[in-house]
């Protein structure tokens, strides 16, 4: 590598990394130009009004009110620009396309653990078709990680007992770097891997090459194997609210409080069912916390989402308004 | 104090027959004693050897850096390196640097006071600074913590194996010598300042150390008990943030932060305070815009309280909780802007003075610019997502800390050196300081900012090769830095034995502490003087009466 063979600027791989180098430009030219703006004055007031003979004073001036109030307004504007922009590109960073193909990952010291929809399994690796969205749900199995691709300009914490996203939708193939963020431990800085964006055709092939089983049909397993099935379908003993079409649906809780039930939920009660109890239903569920691994229950509540159909008698009287949940 | 200057020296800048050095030699007569003076100096001298301490881990830092493999120490030492540097500079050099240093030195003679409120009160605080330093330094001689200056659980409470309990009681411990400062500082400015002396007659020091006591004294102990939590989940598994006890990993960020993003203002508003008087004397002229710039320093001290969530955006708070950060960590830019524009302002027409002190100033004001937009940069949340924990927050936090406030902190013991020794030290290695100090500084941070930005994130041991030119330039910036550092050192200490009798007033300066001799009495003044004059009122004072002398010795 010859010495100014170096890169200055990140690649720009995703639709996101877009929107994010235009505010970062706005703010930096916005930068450039204050800065130079202030070091010109004061060079020019600094040659100018050099001290000539020793006992020389300043001219006293003591301020002026108008200057301060323009000079106030001015940062008060441009900042609450650079924060409406900011923040519009932030809320599209956390809202993925309902469409998105949905992948699991999996941080723990020192490594990802990666699932596709189709079920393939891969480590520090993640092949991604260009040009679709891709929703990673992401948790942490020890501490706190944070997953962050910078070609994509993507980033979000990983944390240990609750889930979060990131989403993405790539715009040029090649391979990019996957970082861990958030200081993890000895080898933090080796939790690092690739993420390949293929051609759709490529990424079919790909896909084809390794025999797998889809996070449903293995949640459909585990479904049995833990017995869910002899309380939550409608030939169980209906101890237990049914499973069907109630994914994102909000439901009246035990103490009368209303929750959506989302990912974050789904994970608690399979993990701790006594922590948000439906209303109806006694607390008979066993608790699962140290049974199930990560994997297992994202497989889970894969195969809860894919219970379709019939309303479950426990989502009846529903209301609106209940807040996008992160509990756990 | 022997007659080592020349023998020209007029009788009119020797030192007074007694002052607050000379009254007593015996070591006792410093452990345990109550002169502000005195404490100043035994500050001065404990930050300055962790400030040392710090620098050795930053240097180490720095080399494994050069190259892109670990070469130099194993993954386990480096984030003990990164740690222990955070951890010393941060808790036992910044936070006391300004206020427990100059301020003791300073706020008493400056508002007309014999001493502070409660001079035993400020003894103690430095035994627990020494104390909590001990502790730490326990830790440190016996391997060290490897959780980040941050402490972030459940890696800290459950994982790490490291001296975690130890550090942690050493700045609880450490916390107790802040409070102590804080409200010494409050009282005494309160309640003892000389006939006359109203509050917008305060110079703007005063101001920003009265709103960084306030921080200390409000900010600390949730730091404390943070401190303490993580403690109690740590020894005795109780669960406050580890979801395998119980807890909630994310409340101790909000802990943590509700205390140490206020810490940065506690860092930075004492070096604004120090700018402003710089910019005021060797200008010779009133700060412009005084009382804007004195409650701008009110004003970030108060919304400094309600910002901490910035650091959390991708924490997995809620949008609407990052919505409200983000847009109330903006407002900052206000105050912060007052400042630059004031100083800026205030040179024009103004007498400026070529020195050592000034020039430490404008490099600061260069600086903390760069800090403060690069900070709204991060404030900005479609930006954060991108440069959250990578070497862009780096780069900001080394500007203003170390751009910031150090450079205040040095600019400041050169303008208050005559003062606090009675001593002039040399005007070329000091001009010369002061340059490498800002070439060193934007070479080491600069190419971090880019570094950032192509997605390099902190904390890392071993790091992709392409960014190998940019950590290569820094660390030779680092290099220069430390020069510029060291100079210093050597010159003042030269100071003390060699340099010339300073006189109370060498550069001509209003303000009360220049009516003082040099060194000071121990109860400062012959008689407690009476302000009859506005702040930084050059016009009609007798401003320049010992400066022929100095300048002929030293140059302007
Ligand atoms: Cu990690
Ligand atoms: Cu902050």
């Amino acid at each position: 590598m010859k010495f100014f063979d170096f890169p200055l600027f990140p690649e720009t791989a995703s639709t996101l990394a877009r929107e994010v180098d235009a505010v970062y430009f706005f703010a930096l030219s916005v930068s450039a130009f204050f800065s130079l703006l202030i070091a010109l004055f004061i060079f020019i007031f600094f040659v100018k009004y050099r001290r000539q003979r020793t006992a020389e004073i300043g001219v006293p001036i003591h301020g002026s009110t108008t200057l301060e109030i323009v000079w106030s307004l001015i940062p008060l504007v441009i900042t609450m620009v650079l924060f409406a922009w900011g923040a519009k590109v932030f809320l599209h960073a956390l809202t993925p396309p309902p469409d998105a193909r949905e992948y699991f990952a999996t941080g723990k010291q020192w490594m990802w653990k990666i699932q596709h929809p189709e079920g393939q399994r891969e480590i520090n690796q993640l092949h991604v078709p260009v040009g679709e969205p891709i929703k990673l749900t992401l948790t942490s199995e020890d501490v706190i990680h944070s997953f962050y691709i910078p070609a994509f300009r993507v980033k979000h914490d990983v944390l240990p007992g609750r889930y979060t996203t990131v989403w993405f939708e790539a715009t040029r193939t090649g391979t990019y770097h996957l970082f861990c963020a958030e200081y993890c431990g000895t080898e933090h800085s080796k939790m690092i891997g690739t993420v390949t964006v293929m051609e759709p055709d490529d990424y079919e092939t790909w896909l084809a090459g390794g025999p797998a089983k889809s996070p449903v049909a293995s949640g459909a397993e585990l479904f049995v194997k833990y017995a869910c099935n002899t309380c939550h379908m409608e030939a169980g003993s209906g101890r237990g609210p049914l499973l069907h079409g109630i994914y994102g649906q909000p439901v009246t809780l035990a103490g009368g409080q209303q929750v959506v039930r989302d990912d974050n939920y789904l994970r608690e009660s399979i993990l701790r069912s006594g922590a948000k109890v439906v209303a109806g239903y006694q607390p008979l569920m066993p608790v699962f916390q140290g049974q199930i691994s990560e994997e297992g229950v994202m497989h889970l509540i894969a195969y809860i989402k894919s219970l379709t159909g019939d309303e479950s008698p426990g989502a009846a009287g529903g209301g609106a308004g209940a807040a996008d949940g992160t509990g756990g | 104090m022997q007659a080592t200057a020349s023998a020209a020296t007029p009788e009119a800048v020797r030192p007074p027959r007694h002052h607050y050095l000379n009254v007593d030699y015996g070591l006792r007569s410093w452990l345990l004693t109550t002169d502000h003076k005195r404490i100043g100096i035994l500050y001065l001298l404990s930050i300055t050897f962790f400030f040392a301490v710090g620098g050795i881990y930053a240097t180490l830092i720095r080399l494994e850096l050069l190259t892109p493999q670990g070469d130099l120490v194993s993954s386990d030492t480096y984030n003990r390196l990164f740690t222990m540097h955070g951890v010393m500079m941060i808790f036992f050099f910044l936070v006391p640097s300004i206020p427990a240093v100059l301020g003791n030195f300073l706020i008493p003679l400056m508002i007309g006071a014999k001493d502070v409120a409660f001079p035993k009160l400020n003894l103690a605080s430095w035994y627990m600074y020494m104390i909590g330093a001990g502790l730490t330094m326990y830790s440190l001689l016996h391997g060290g913590v490897d959780t980040g200056w941050t402490f972030y659980t459940p890696f800290s409470s459950s994982y790490s194996n490291s001296f975690v309990a130890a550090t942690a009681l050493g700045i609880f411990v450490n916390g107790f010598s802040s409070i102590f400062t804080g409200l010494n500082f409050l009282v005494t400015i309160h309640r003892m300042r000389a006939p006359g002396m109203t509050w917008f007659r305060l110079p703007l020091f005063i101001w920003s150390h009265y709103a960084t006591s306030l921080i200390m004294v409000l900010g600390t102990p949730v730091l404390a008990i943070t401190l303490v939590l993580l403690f109690l989940e740590r020894v005795f598994q109780i669960g406050f943030f580890d979801p395998a006890l119980g807890g909630d990993p994310v409340l101790f960020q909000h802990f943590f932060w509700f205390y140490s993003h206020p810490a940065v203002y506690i860092m930075i508003l004492p070096s604004l305070g120090v700018i402003s008087e710089i910019v005021a004397a060797f200008a010779r002229k009133p700060i412009f815009g005084y009382k804007f710039v004195a409650l701008a320093s009110m004003g970030i001290a108060i919304l400094g309280f309600l910002v901490w969530g910035h650091h959390l955006f991708l924490s997995s708070q809620s949008a609407y909780a990052a919505l409200v950060f983000s847009v109330l960590t903006m407002l900052i830019a206000v105050p912060s802007a007052i400042k630059v524009f004031n100083w800026m302002a205030t040179l024009y027409r103004g007498s400026i003075e070529y020195s050592t002190p000034m020039f430490y100033a404008l490099g600061f004001i260069g600086l903390f610019t760069i800090g403060g937009l690069t900070g709204l940069m991060l404030g900005t949340l479609g930006i954060d997502v991108h440069v959250h924990d990578t070497y862009f927050v780096v780069a900001h936090f080394h500007y203003i800390m170390v751009g910031g406030a150090l450079m205040g902190y040095l600019g400041g013991l050169h303008y208050w050196w005559p003062k606090i020794t009675g001593r002039l030290y040399s005007g070329f290695w000091s001009h010369l300081s002061a340059l490498l100090v800002f070439l060193g500084f934007n070479l080491t941070f600069f190419p971090q900012f880019i570094l950032g930005y192509l997605g390099m994130p902190r904390r890392y041991h071993v790091y992709p090769p392409e960014f190998q030119v940019l950590h290569v330039l820094s660390t030779a910036g680092a290099s220069i830095l430390a020069v510029g550092y060291l100079l210093p050192m050597v010159y003042f200490i030269w100071s003390l034995k060699y340099g010339d009798y300073a006189g109370r007033n060498p550069w001509g300066a209003v303000g009360l502490e220049w009516q003082a001799t040099s060194p000071p009495a121990l109860h400062n003044f012959e008689e407690i003087p009476v302000v009859d004059f506005e702040p930084y009122q050059y016009k009609g004072a007798p401003v320049a009466q010992r400066l022929p002398y100095r300048i002929a010795k030293y140059g302007a």
